[in-house]
């Protein structure tokens, strides 16, 4: 039997995981969209266009590449982890793409969305100190 | 009436599709072993679940009255009200799949709920 302090560990870096490859993802997304821009319209060659011009971009597919590995972190945690315990914890996403997009990529962040960031960052904490699995023994 | 209909379908089905994923996760069991060959392998068998593929129709289902909702509805109403499915996700966690929510983490995720809500608003 693994013992429980690895065990957490081994829970904490995957959904640390799970947060860095689904918010990289994101970001390679708006970086990959913004650099295509605005669609002008939905005739069958503008939407050929857009086509193209999204799967023939290198950050659109480092995007593909953060959420596939996002999903596969999710999942491998999901089989031990509760849900209930994941589903917030992932939320920290939220908290590390207003970071990236203030420091990083000087974007404007208002005061409003750092309370909310303050806000996930406790109600996590809280979730991270109950036990990350309630349904069988570890 | 329309929009409420919508964003409930959106919640329910998103949280639905989670919590389906999450059990065919658990029905695989725990990995032990991280060498890639074997992380391909367990995924590989997930894909082989019942249950996986019953999220995946629920999270197209969530997706597309995500389409919906953002097609007559502001993105600033449509992603704070997702926030929702915090707490749908735990009450389904607990009903389904037995999980132990204890007074801390139901602190949490009401935090994590309204915090997201926040985000999305700013």
């Amino acid at each position: 039997m693994t013992p429980p302090h690895s065990h957490n560990l081994r829970t904490s870096v995957l959904v640390a995981l799970v947060v860095v490859f689904g918010s990289a993802g994101n970001l390679f997304f708006d970086v990959g969209m913004k650099r295509i821009g605005a669609l002008h319209g939905w005739s069958s060659a503008e939407l050929r266009y857009a086509f193209i011009a999204v799967f023939s971009s290198g950050w659109i597919w480092l995007g593909i590449t953060g959420m596939l590995l996002f999903l596969a972190a999710l999942m491998l945690v999901l089989s031990w982890a509760d849900f209930t315990y994941v589903l917030p914890a992932t939320a920290a996403m939220y908290v590390v793409i207003p970071l990236v997009g203030r420091f990083v990529l000087h974007e404007s962040v208002t005061g409003l969305r750092w309370m909310g960031v303050a806000l996930i960052c406790i109600g996590v904490a809280l979730v991270g100190q109950t036990s990350p699995n309630t349904t069988k023994k570890v | 009436m329309r929009t409420a209909v919508v964003l409930a379908i959106l919640v329910i089905s998103g949280t639905g599709g989670d919590i389906s994923v999450a059990h065919a996760m658990k029905r695989l069991g725990e990995v032990h072993n991280f060498a890639p060959a074997v992380i391909l392998r367990f995924l590989g068998r997930a894909f082989r679940e019942g249950w996986m593929w019953i999220g995946i129709a629920q999270l197209a289902l969530a997706f597309c009255s995500l389409l919906a909702l953002l097609s007559w509805e502001a993105v600033s109403f449509v992603l704070p009200a997702t926030a929702l499915s915090y707490v749908t996700g735990a009450l389904g966690g607990k009903l389904f799949l037995g999980e132990k929510l204890t007074p801390l983490r139901w602190a949490g995720i009401a935090l994590v709920s309204a915090g997201v809500a926040l985000v999305c608003l700013g």
